[in-house]
């Protein structure tokens, strides 16, 4: 990966300026090479990690194994297409091993989940099971680390243990 | 109790190592800290593993494993362009400490002069003080990159000098000197037979140039000892391994002191140094441009807040210039930890000529210096508002 995107990866609100500099180039070069990642598609988008115990209300995630019919031509597509067009779908990975899609939801309860995954989930043509797990608490998200959590500088530890 | 050696109480004060203790408070945000962030790759830490699964553990040769002589001699050859013949010319040491202290003592005689450019490394001088040198300062500054000039090392040369010691890339500086910038130092050098000491622990972080070692004139090379190690390259400082290399000559003579010292480097550790330096090459890489980008924002913010920096060409120092605040150094660190709860090391810590500077360490992630950084401009701004 080109360290362009290693530092967005780490924090996308890095500045043009601050990027510039640490690159040894111009602001105008950086923002050429995003506006050229993003328009090729390589950039996706830019999201907020949030620590979600601080919001009111925070939402309820679940990990759903889903089994399927893999369907002529098609394959996985299809379904896979289906399960991300619904709204409380955050995401959706085709899996090697035991079940075929990993599919991350949310919702505003537990019993808002539950009825998704029963009603419009499991109901879908081609889906053979599913098996839900509710996520009880995150530590870590896309590398950084939620919940209070922190990483030691070993180094220092090291000076007073 | 009778009275311990004279020679400590000549020992500069310990000021890094106060500071340094500063890291552990939990409360402080430090920039003191002089290794690497990054854990030892994980590469190097298995071969260590598999060395004590195997029950590889015990004495080596007191010169080090041959096989681990032999790669240091192939990475020398192969990086710097310098040729040692691994059975007699190598030495492995407990870190290049241990290298900086046999050479000392092997070296010297009570009286001796021996040329320190400075600011420098805080080790050397209690350690030639121990050996009853008497130590010259050739001071360096900002206005030349921190680079040591011929007239300056000439005219601290007399008919007692029997060793400089170079640093470079230099801690705390950054600065380095390139080949070009050693041929004046060179000529200076063939007018004396003095020892040459070169301490290259940061030859591999190294930035825009390539690293140039004093030893690659090949009449000095008889008389220099080359010292390198581990802790800086690979992110190894507590496995304490280092090495030196010199004419054989000059290898026997310390082989002699080092051997009754410590009898052998670790062993453990001399296994995980073999992977290192065979399969290493890509996490000096990654490191490196690491730092790069730490020391050029680093350096950029340094500047706009009114603490001028040239952009450290070496190792993962910044030494901004303290002068427009008026301040000595550790007035300038005492108030900062105190009014800011961050820690950087005062100038004065390497040498009078150091009191200008602090150092700043950018071994740490963007976001710890990012937020020290913030903790600094708010203090320069306040100095500049009180003015």
């Amino acid at each position: 990966m080109n360290k362009l995107l290693s530092l967005l990866r780490t924090n996308a609100r890095l500045s043009n300026a601050q990027l510039a500099v640490m690159l040894n180039t111009t602001e105008a070069d950086i923002e050429a090479q995003i506006k050229a990642l993003e328009k090729q598609g390589l950039i996706k988008g830019y999201l907020t990690i949030l620590d979600e115990h601080q919001i009111d209300q925070a939402p309820v995630h679940a990990m759903i194994e889903l089994k399927v019919v893999p369907m002529k031509e098609f394959g996985f597509q299809d379904i896979a297409n289906r399960v991300c067009a619904l709204e409380n779908v955050d995401s959706v990975y085709l899996m090697a091993g035991d079940y075929d899609l990993a599919v991350f939801v949310k919702g505003k309860t537990m019993q808002e989940v539950a009825t998704f995954v029963a009603k419009r989930l499991a109901t879908l043509d081609s889906v053979l099971s599913t098996n839900t797990h509710f996520i009880l608490n995150k530590y870590k998200e896309d590398g950084i680390l939620l919940d209070g959590g922190s990483v030691q500088d070993v180094r220092t530890t090291l000076k007073s243990e | 109790m009778k009275p311990i050696n004279a020679r400590l109480n000549q020992l500069p004060p310990a000021i890094l190592h106060k500071f340094l203790e500063l890291a552990t408070d939990p409360t402080i945000l430090s920039l003191s800290v002089g290794e690497p962030d990054f854990p030892t790759p994980f590469h190097v830490r298995q071969a260590a593993i598999d060395a004590i699964q195997e029950g590889k553990t015990f004495y080596t040769p007191s010169r080090g494993l041959m096989s681990m002589r032999k790669e240091i001699a192939n990475v020398m050859a192969r990086k710097y362009h310098l040729t040692y013949d691994p059975a007699t010319e190598i030495i492995v040491t407990f870190g290049a400490s241990e290298a900086l202290e046999a050479t000392f003592i092997t070296l010297l005689n009570p009286g001796d002069e021996v040329i320190l450019v400075t600011p420098v490394y805080v080790t050397y001088e209690p350690i030639l003080i121990m050996a009853g040198a008497t130590v010259v300062h050739v001071p360096t500054d900002h206005t030349t990159g921190f680079k040591l000039t011929p007239d300056a090392l000439r005219q601290a040369i007399t008919d007692k000098t029997k060793l400089i010691v170079l640093n470079y890339p230099n801690n705390p500086t950054g600065g380095i000197m390139t080949h070009k910038d050693y041929e004046g130092i060179a000529e200076v050098l063939r007018e004396t037979d003095a020892y040459i000491v070169s301490d290259e622990i940061y030859s591999e972080l190294i930035y825009d140039a390539q690293h140039a070692s004093i030893a690659q004139f090949e009449d000095l090379k008889s008389r220099t000892v080359v010292i390198n190690g581990f802790s800086k390259a690979y992110a190894m400082t507590g496995w304490r391994l280092g090495y030196l290399c010199a004419n054989a000559e000059l290898v026997n003579a310390i082989g002699k002191y080092h051997s009754n010292a410590i009898l052998c480097p670790p062993t453990i550790s001399q296994f995980a140094g073999i992977e290192a330096l065979k399969n290493g090459d890509e996490d000096i890489k990654h490191m490196r441009e690491e730092y790069d980008i730490r020391r050029r924002y680093v350096v950029d913010r340094l500047n706009k807040m009114g603490l001028p920096c040239a952009i450290p060409q070496g190792a993962f120092y910044a030494f901004p210039s303290i002068e427009a605040t008026g301040m000595d150094s550790l007035t300038f660190c005492q108030q900062l930890l105190d009014k800011k709860r961050v820690a950087v090391i005062p100038g004065i810590a390497f040498g009078a000529a150091g009191d200008r500077y602090i150092r700043f360490s950018y071994s740490y992630s963007i976001k710890h210096i990012e937020e020290a950084l913030d903790r600094i401009e708010a203090f320069m701004s306040e100095l500049s508002t009180k003015v």
